[in-house]
């Protein structure tokens, strides 16, 4: 069965274009076009996924997922948008998305990322595997560290540095010798991480990052 | 009063200049000054006693503090943060910070009118010449409150239309200089894209260049051509390479190294494995670049999704593999991999290890 989908973008013109391009894949519940009218859009209809931009008017996607979390906490969002920034990237994936693409994503790649995290995974671009081994790579002093949450294991980078190259979960598993399983099971692992480390240090790197570069 | 008068002038010299420092320091740093210059007076036979020694430094204090408030009025607005944050930030910020420095400058300024005030009564009393005055100074004191209290809502309104009006006034030149930016970029792009409709394959170079400029301008940095580090030198190798091709290449990089002979040549190496991947693989989708540079070792991968081809089969006189990529990763004392099968796409590995 296609997984249900509500998207939520301020630009008309790229709703439009989602749902027809998605159209074979997924099935289109509801759309919505701000803040306030995708909380109770995405309420009512209760999709499998959130199509989510990032950057509208009123509080951005951050502000969609803080909201719906409180009254239906286990909903899935997708955060979707033209940002490669890392803070909008960090942001809006320590809010609680279960994965970030950005708009140039092709159609195929955006439905089976739809189908991944309808299934409860994660769905990590290249990019934000870049910037997750970029913010976990800074040494940090030893008392600061919860060696359970602020550590990738090797394996983790190793899965995350395929995806930073360009393969696909079923190209890792064969090239490292796994599931395809295991793979999701490393990417949720790194995600989890990402979300309940306590590290301000990741948010305050990718401040400082923009400055820096 | 007379002889405390020419080391305040002294003093008024220096002030101004030290604009930009904190106030206080200015302060403490005239008082010190005038107390160093009394005393090498006093050292050299000049007495100067106690009583005008202290209300002199007082006073120099004073005028410092006032004339590093008051005469910074003019200086110009700082210039906008970042680009980035004239783009995306309406700027109630500046406004707020505004208000506080005047508050700030207003609350200075106050203390050192009075500093200033007390060092002549400190002077004066000193002097005995306040003796019989005591009527008087009250008098003079209720005045000076009196004015004060009057005063007060006038100043403090003068203050605040100040700083809303250079709040505005920079909000103004941010819109200015973001219209301009606009007006050379993105709009020049768009029409040229009109013109060009009919050739999908331009429209789409330019359209990559453009959200590339923009990207960094949004970001506040410089583009790639003008900065000095291996992450922007192969970021900038992949756009030459996607504007020759027309192929869209999709830069990952993690951490960054020094731009050295080395990465130089692993930059060549890599701008060479691009082209290949453009050339043989271009029409199966984006190529990917991602590189990883820490201290000890610097490395690329730059991967395809086209055909493959069987090592076997490549021909000895192909020398874009043997020559530009695998021999010049082997002269710089690095190595070059080739993951690759027919229909599996090909994946270049370039390692160049620290030698120490």
């Amino acid at each position: 069965m296609n997984p249900s989908v509500v998207i939520v973008d301020d630009h008309e013109l790229f709703r439009a274009g989602v749902r027809s391009e998605l159209a074979a894949h997924v099935e289109v519940v509801g759309d919505a076009d701000g803040v306030e009218s995708a909380v109770p859009a995405i309420l009512a209809t209760e999709p499998d996924v959130v199509l989510l931009d990032v950057h509208m008017p009123g509080g951005g996607g951050v502000e969609v997922i803080r909201q719906v979390a409180k009254v239906r906490p286990e909903q899935r969002f997708l955060a979707l948008s033209v940002s490669d920034a890392p803070d909008d990237v960090i942001a809006v994936i320590r809010a609680g998305a279960r994965g970030y693409v950005t708009k140039s994503i092709t159609p195929a790649e955006l439905a089976d990322a739809v189908r991944r995290v309808a299934d409860g995974d994660a769905v990590f671009s290249p990019r934000l595997a870049g910037f997750v081994l970029d913010a976990f790579a800074g040494a940090l002093p030893a008392s600061q560290v919860d060696p359970e949450l602020d550590q990738l294991t090797a394996r983790e980078r190793e899965v995350l540095q395929h995806i930073a190259r360009g393969y696909m979960y079923k190209e890792i598993a064969l090239r490292l010798g796994i599931s395809a399983k295991t793979v999701e099971a490393h990417v949720s692992a790194v995600l989890r991480k990402l979300q309940l480390s306590n590290r301000h240090e990741l948010s305050r790197w990718a401040a400082e990052r923009r400055l820096v570069d | 009063m007379a002889t405390a008068a020419p080391p305040a002038e002294h003093e008024r010299e220096r002030a101004p200049r030290r604009r930009g420092r904190g106030s206080r320091r200015v302060a403490v740093g005239a008082a010190l000054l005038a107390l160093a210059f009394l005393l090498a007076l006093r050292q050299l036979g000049l007495l100067f006693p106690d009583h005008i020694v202290w209300p002199v430094m007082l006073a120099a204090a004073g005028v410092a503090l006032i004339w590093r408030q008051w005469g910074g009025r003019g200086r110009p607005a700082p210039p906008p943060t970042t680009a980035r944050s004239a783009a995306t930030q309406a700027a109630p910020e500046p406004a707020v910070s505004d208000e506080r420095a005047a508050l700030r400058t207003l609350y200075r300024g106050g203390f050192g009118v009075a500093l200033i005030v007390g060092a002549g009564l400190l002077f004066l009393y000193a002097n005995g010449a306040l003796s019989g005055l005591g009527d008087v100074a009250l008098t003079a004191l209720v005045a000076i409150v009196a004015l004060g209290l009057i005063l007060a809502p006038f100043w403090w309104r003068l203050g605040n239309t100040l700083a809303a009006e250079r709040a505005e006034r920079i909000r103004s030149q941010e819109r200015a200089e973001v219209a301009a930016h606009l007006h050379d970029s993105v709009l020049q792009t768009l029409a040229l894209v009109q013109q060009r409709a009919d050739d999908p394959k331009t429209v789409a170079t330019l359209a990559r260049r453009q959200e590339r400029e923009l990207r960094d301008w949004l970001r506040g940095r410089p583009p790639t051509a003008e900065r000095e580090s291996f992450s922007a030198a192969l970021e900038a190798a992949a756009e030459e390479v996607e504007e020759a091709h027309g192929v869209r290449i999709d830069v990952v990089a993690v951490g960054d190294h020094p731009l050295d002979e080395r990465a130089e040549a692993l930059v060549a190496a890599a701008r060479e494995a691009l082209t290949n991947a453009a050339k043989f693989a271009g029409d199966a989708g984006p190529v990917s670049a991602y590189a990883e540079a820490s201290p000890r070792r610097v490395q690329v991968f730059v991967r395809d999704r086209g055909p493959g081809f069987a090592l076997d089969a490549v021909p000895p006189d192909r020398r874009g593999v043997r020559e530009s990529i695998v021999g010049r990763m082997a002269r710089h004392g690095g190595t070059a991999t080739l993951h690759t099968a027919p229909g599996q796409g090909t994946e270049v590995e370039l390692t160049l290890e620290d030698r120490e």
